[in-house]
């Protein structure tokens, strides 16, 4: 099941619908990629809140999708990971090292305004 | 009790079927949201381990009790493939912090996400690991 | 539970029996330990054995006396100090009761239940393993010493009579100390949940803003129920920063300074920074020695202090401070 990426001002918003196989994340890092680049969005919001389970795979795609689309210019947050998916992730030993993370999609918009307004390279 | 089930793994596909097949006898088995989803989470790595080293396997799952403790129930899960095997398991198991992908974080964090975590290997024969998790 | 009770008052009645007959050892064992108390492994005596049934019409001709004798060793032995002579009295003549009746039908159903009610009203006031170990041990000494008189003119009969006797009277004194401990056990599990459940709060002192303030020994059970209470709080409350306190915890382990640390990880995961506080100079000395990683950790040495920084990193300013705040800087995350 294909994630929908909604565009939203400067910002895209992945908004994932349902359990993810694998190579629907690995598409969703495609397609994320290429949108970055022709719509020249400043920021991305990944919700991931309907993901009951977020393993190393989920978790090491996720990591590389924020660190490619900051290559090409976008600052990445994770929103909406629940409490027990946290838990079970952190127990794994699997942090999300250097990608932003917020509670929910009001939080991660928050979270991007702060971060591209600081990023000067990155303004209008 | 006879709750049993058993998933075939071919391809990345099946990892989600076994996880929510894993999920839904947890949560019949009593077990709480938290555990649920450490459980789901054990599934899949394991489910992921079969898929990249040994292209197909199946995953069996079930109840399992023990008169230990006062007596304890919980779930049981198998892993088993014959692929190649697992050369040097002491190493398998160690957890690498920055992994490339493969073996790494997998089933080092599978074993810390259950009770009881075993893992059998013989090289050319394949794998079958066998790990529990005992309701509190 | 360990516990080793080595009964004394024991001792004496064997050596006596040893002294006066030496025509054929006992088989007893000097100590008495709980740990090795499972099922007897020693046969069953058979309750058709016509000198168990002599035995058990023994015991009821002389029922009066002997638990009264029994009774009064308890007394003097200073068992079961917690209890009235009139309940000592009414519990050993239940108990004696229930033991005839084992020796009669060989069925401990009956005896373990009134021992596991026993334990139920006992154990509230403080009546310790030794004591019910003890008292049971005493009626079979008060028994053993009675038949001895009884038979003692017949040494042959004396010992067939013990010896069936005695793998009952083992399984009964069985029965009740192992029925006794298991409702301690019981007990203490039913007590320390409640005390976890008492003293795990996870409190809003403003909009997004937590307080864990962890109080008293944490073990690895308590620290995992302690971080899945915070990350549900987290989501409920819609919090930002989290403050936990640990002021009120004595020590730490590596199992417990680990999971601290993945709670700061999960509760980041959620996007909620974490601020520790209250971490004594022991702790924080353990947890250097332990080699836990705390470079993702914030740490301010008091509460008041992991507050002020709270408000800062939500945005508020803080009075007392004199320099000025940018909200810019504060609103940014551990990322």
């Amino acid at each position: 099941m294909q994630v929908p990426i909604l565009k939203q001002g400067g910002y895209l918003i992945a908004s994932i619908q349902s359990v993810l196989s694998d190579s629907d994340l690995v598409q969703l890092r495609d397609n994320l990629g290429e949108r970055v680049g022709s719509y020249r969005s400043r920021g991305v919001i990944i919700d991931v809140t309907v993901l009951d389970v977020i393993d190393s795979f989920a978790t090491r795609t996720l990591r590389a999708i924020a660190h490619m689309l900051k290559l090409r210019g976008a600052e990445t947050v994770i929103v909406g990971i629940q409490p027990d998916v946290a838990f079970a992730m952190v127990q794994l030993g699997l942090t999300l090292e250097g990608v932003g993370t917020a509670l929910d999609l009001e939080e991660g918009l928050a979270y991007l305004d702060e971060k591209t307004k600081r990023a000067p390279v990155n303004g209008n | 009790m006879a709750t049993e089930n058993q998933t075939e793994i071919r391809s990345a596909v099946d990892i989600v079927t076994a996880r929510q097949r894993g999920r839904a006898l947890a949560l019949e088995l009593g077990f709480n949201g938290a555990d649920v989803t450490l459980i789901a989470a054990a599934i899949s790595e394991v489910a992921r381990n079969i898929v990249d080293h040994a292209k197909s396997g199946e995953i069996v799952m079930g109840s399992v009790a023990t008169t230990q403790n006062g007596g304890r129930t919980g779930i049981q899960i198998i892993a088993r493939d014959q692929g190649p095997g697992i050369r040097d398991v002491a190493q398998a198991m160690q957890y690498g912090y920055s992994t490339r992908k493969g073996l790494g974080v997998g089933l080092p964090g599978a074993k810390w996400l259950m009770d009881e975590f075993d893992i059998a290997s013989e090289a050319g024969r394949g794998t079958t690991i066998t790990m529990k998790k005992w309701k509190r | 539970m360990r516990q080793s009770v080595n009964v004394r008052t024991h001792r004496p009645a064997v050596l006596q029996l040893k002294l006066n007959h030496p025509i054929r050892p006992m088989k007893r064992k000097p100590e008495f330990k709980i740990q090795n108390i499972t099922h007897p492994s020693t046969p069953l005596a058979d309750y058709n054995d016509p000198l168990l049934r002599e035995l058990v019409a023994h015991l009821r001709q002389n029922r009066t006396q002997l638990r009264e004798e029994w009774a009064r060793r308890i007394t003097d032995a200073q068992l079961l100090t917690a209890m009235t002579k009139e309940e000592i009295f009414s519990e050993a003549t239940s108990v004696y009761d229930n033991y005839v009746e084992v020796l009669e039908t060989g069925s401990v159903e009956a005896l373990q239940a009134y021992a596991r009610n026993l334990s139920e009203r006992i154990i509230p006031r403080g009546v310790e393993t030794h004591e019910v170990v003890g008292i049971v041990l005493l009626l079979r000494d008060v028994l053993a010493r009675s038949l001895f008189k009884k038979y003692q003119g017949d040494f042959d009969l004396l010992n067939r009579v013990l010896d069936a006797y005695e793998p009952a009277a083992n399984r009964i004194a069985n029965t009740v100390a192992v029925s006794f401990v298991q409702e301690r056990e019981r007990v203490i599990r039913q007590q320390q949940e409640a005390i976890r459940e008492l003293s795990t709060p996870v409190l809003q002192v403003r909009e997004r803003l937590l307080i864990l303030p962890m109080i008293g020994v944490i073990d690895a059970h308590r620290a995992r129920q302690l971080t899945e209470q915070l990350l549900r709080g987290i989501r409920a409350n819609r919090a930002k920063v989290v403050v936990v306190d640990i002021t009120g915890v004595p020590t730490i382990d590596q199992t417990v300074a680990n999971h601290l640390v993945k709670t700061v990880e999960a509760s980041r995961l959620m996007g909620a920074s974490v601020i520790i506080t209250g971490l004594s100079a022991e702790i924080a000395q353990t947890i250097v020695t332990i080699g836990v990683d705390l470079s993702k950790m914030n740490a301010v040495g008091d509460l008041q202090g992991g507050i002020e920084e709270a408000e800062r990193l939500l945005g508020y300013k803080v009075i007392s401070t004199a320099e000025p705040v940018g909200s810019t800087a504060a609103k940014e995350q551990g990322a």
